[in-house]
């Protein structure tokens, strides 16, 4: 997550504080991606220190305002023109825990898929009602639990796809039963045989 | 069944030990077998699971539109199977709405007309049931299509059409079987807000979706595999405590 770019996109909108841009940056987002004020003021010394933004003066109440430069907005601009990079995956612990489920002996795949898509479903759930309950003009926080949203229903038909693989394999593991007519034949009385 | 608040509430729709076998000796199917499933008024269930896995099965029990070949299937607390076929039938208009895969819209009639006709079947007046028909698309986003023709209405308001089919009168059991089907994520999603409003305002719906997205507009989902049902999950009573503890895992 950016939160340099999610701070510089607030300060495009005029000068704050340290504090007013964590509360800013929750509200927009819904609080998904919870910020300390320490984070907020690391990263804006980081910022001043690239020259993107500077300090502006403080209020009565000693609060250190800051603002956006021009190299800051070309930053911005930069930021949301270009896609976001898939080049490196972000780790995802399901996958490698699959991964390492199908290749340790003694682990039941089937529960572990099982169990982990009715923790999904219920997340799933839980953001789904969120979204009914959510302000219909609040755009920013839809689109980001509908990203929740969207994320966890992939999730779920990943896990079926696996599922779905695993008994293809178990299936073809298994020897197969003998067909009716391949059963061994019953000794007939009459000498009926083939 | 006990509620959440501690009191007692008949199920609009029980299941007790349900089975079904379709054929027998060597071509024997287990369509479904030994499923308990309440749903009681308010309540959205949605069924899911893998093709064949006695999801259409389950809602043709359901809606007795199928008998069971073991075990009882009861609406608001009367056992299917004890019903002759004319109080089945009456039953099915009265109290039970179905919305199907596929429309079964009346081409020749109006959206109003195709709306109204459960209810003159079963003996309305022909000006209370389109009063009644009104209401239902109303209650659907169509107050103004009451008089085209289906074939003039794009999918998503023909999926709308069966929908208010489906409410129409006082049904306190809706059953749909992939509502959502062929319809866009904004136009399914309008379909799903109309069934939950129903479910607000006491009846009970069972939703049968491969779609994990839609699933999660119901209360409880079951999943079901080779007939049997294998897992039953809930939200968290704190929907909020999700993203504060800063992601879902």
């Amino acid at each position: 997550m950016s939160i340099k770019h999610g701070l510089l996109a607030l300060l495009d909108q005029g000068p704050r504080y340290g504090y007013q841009l964590r509360s800013e940056f929750e509200a927009r987002t819904g609080s998904t991606w919870p910020l300390n004020v320490g984070q907020v003021y690391t990263t804006l010394g980081r910022l001043d220190r690239d020259g993107l933004v500077a300090p502006d003066g403080e209020d009565d109440e000693g609060h250190v305002f800051y603002r956006i430069t021009d190299e800051g907005r070309l930053e911005l601009r930069a930021w949301f023109e270009a896609p976001v990079s898939r080049t490196n995956p972000p780790r995802d612990e399901l996958a490698i825990k699959l991964a390492m489920a199908v290749t340790v002996p003694g682990i039941d795949v089937g529960v572990v898929v099982q169990g982990q898509r009715t923790h999904t479903l219920r997340a799933l759930q839980d953001y789904t009602r969120l979204k009914t309950r959510a302000a219909q003009d609040d755009m920013a926080w839809q689109l980001v639990l509908e990203s929740l949203i969207f994320h966890a229903e992939a999730e779920v038909r990943w896990l079926d796809h696996c599922e779905a693989r695993l008994a293809r394999r178990a299936a073809e593991r298994e020897p197969a039963a003998p067909a009716p007519d391949e059963r061994p034949t019953p000794v007939r009385r009459r000498g009926a045989r083939r | 069944m006990t509620t959440a608040t501690g009191g007692t509430v008949e199920p609009i729709l029980e299941l007790r030990s349900v089975g079904r076998v379709h054929g027998r000796g060597d071509v024997r199917v287990e369509a479904l077998a030994g499923v308990d499933l309440a749903v009681v008024p308010g309540e959205m269930l949605a069924v899911m699971g893998p093709s064949g896995s006695g999801k259409s099965t389950l809602l043709m029990l359901a809606g007795g539109l199928d008998r069971p070949t073991d075990g009882e299937v009861l609406v608001e607390g009367r056992p299917l199977g004890g019903l002759n076929r004319r109080r089945m039938a009456a039953l099915r208009r009265r109290s039970i709405g179905y919305v199907f895969q596929d429309l079964n819209l009346v081409p020749a009639l109006t959206a109003a007309e195709n709306v109204a006709l459960p209810l003159e079947l079963d003996g309305m007046s022909t000006r209370r049931a389109r009063q009644a028909a009104h209401e239902a698309l109303t209650e659907v986003g169509l107050q103004h299509f009451g008089e085209r023709f289906p074939d003039d209405m794009s999918g998503g308001q023909q999926q709308r059409v069966a929908i208010a089919r489906a409410l129409v009168g006082e049904r306190r059991l809706v059953l749909a079987d992939e509502p959502t089907g062929a319809l866009d994520s904004t136009t399914g999603e309008a379909v799903l807000r109309v069934l939950r409003a129903r479910c607000e305002s006491g009846a009970a719906v069972v939703l049968v979706t491969h779609e994990a997205r839609h699933a999660a507009w119901a209360d409880r989902i079951v999943f079901l595999r080779d007939g049997r049902l294998v897992d039953d999950t809930g939200p968290s009573a704190d929907a909020e405590s999700l993203l504060s503890r800063g992601g879902s895992r």
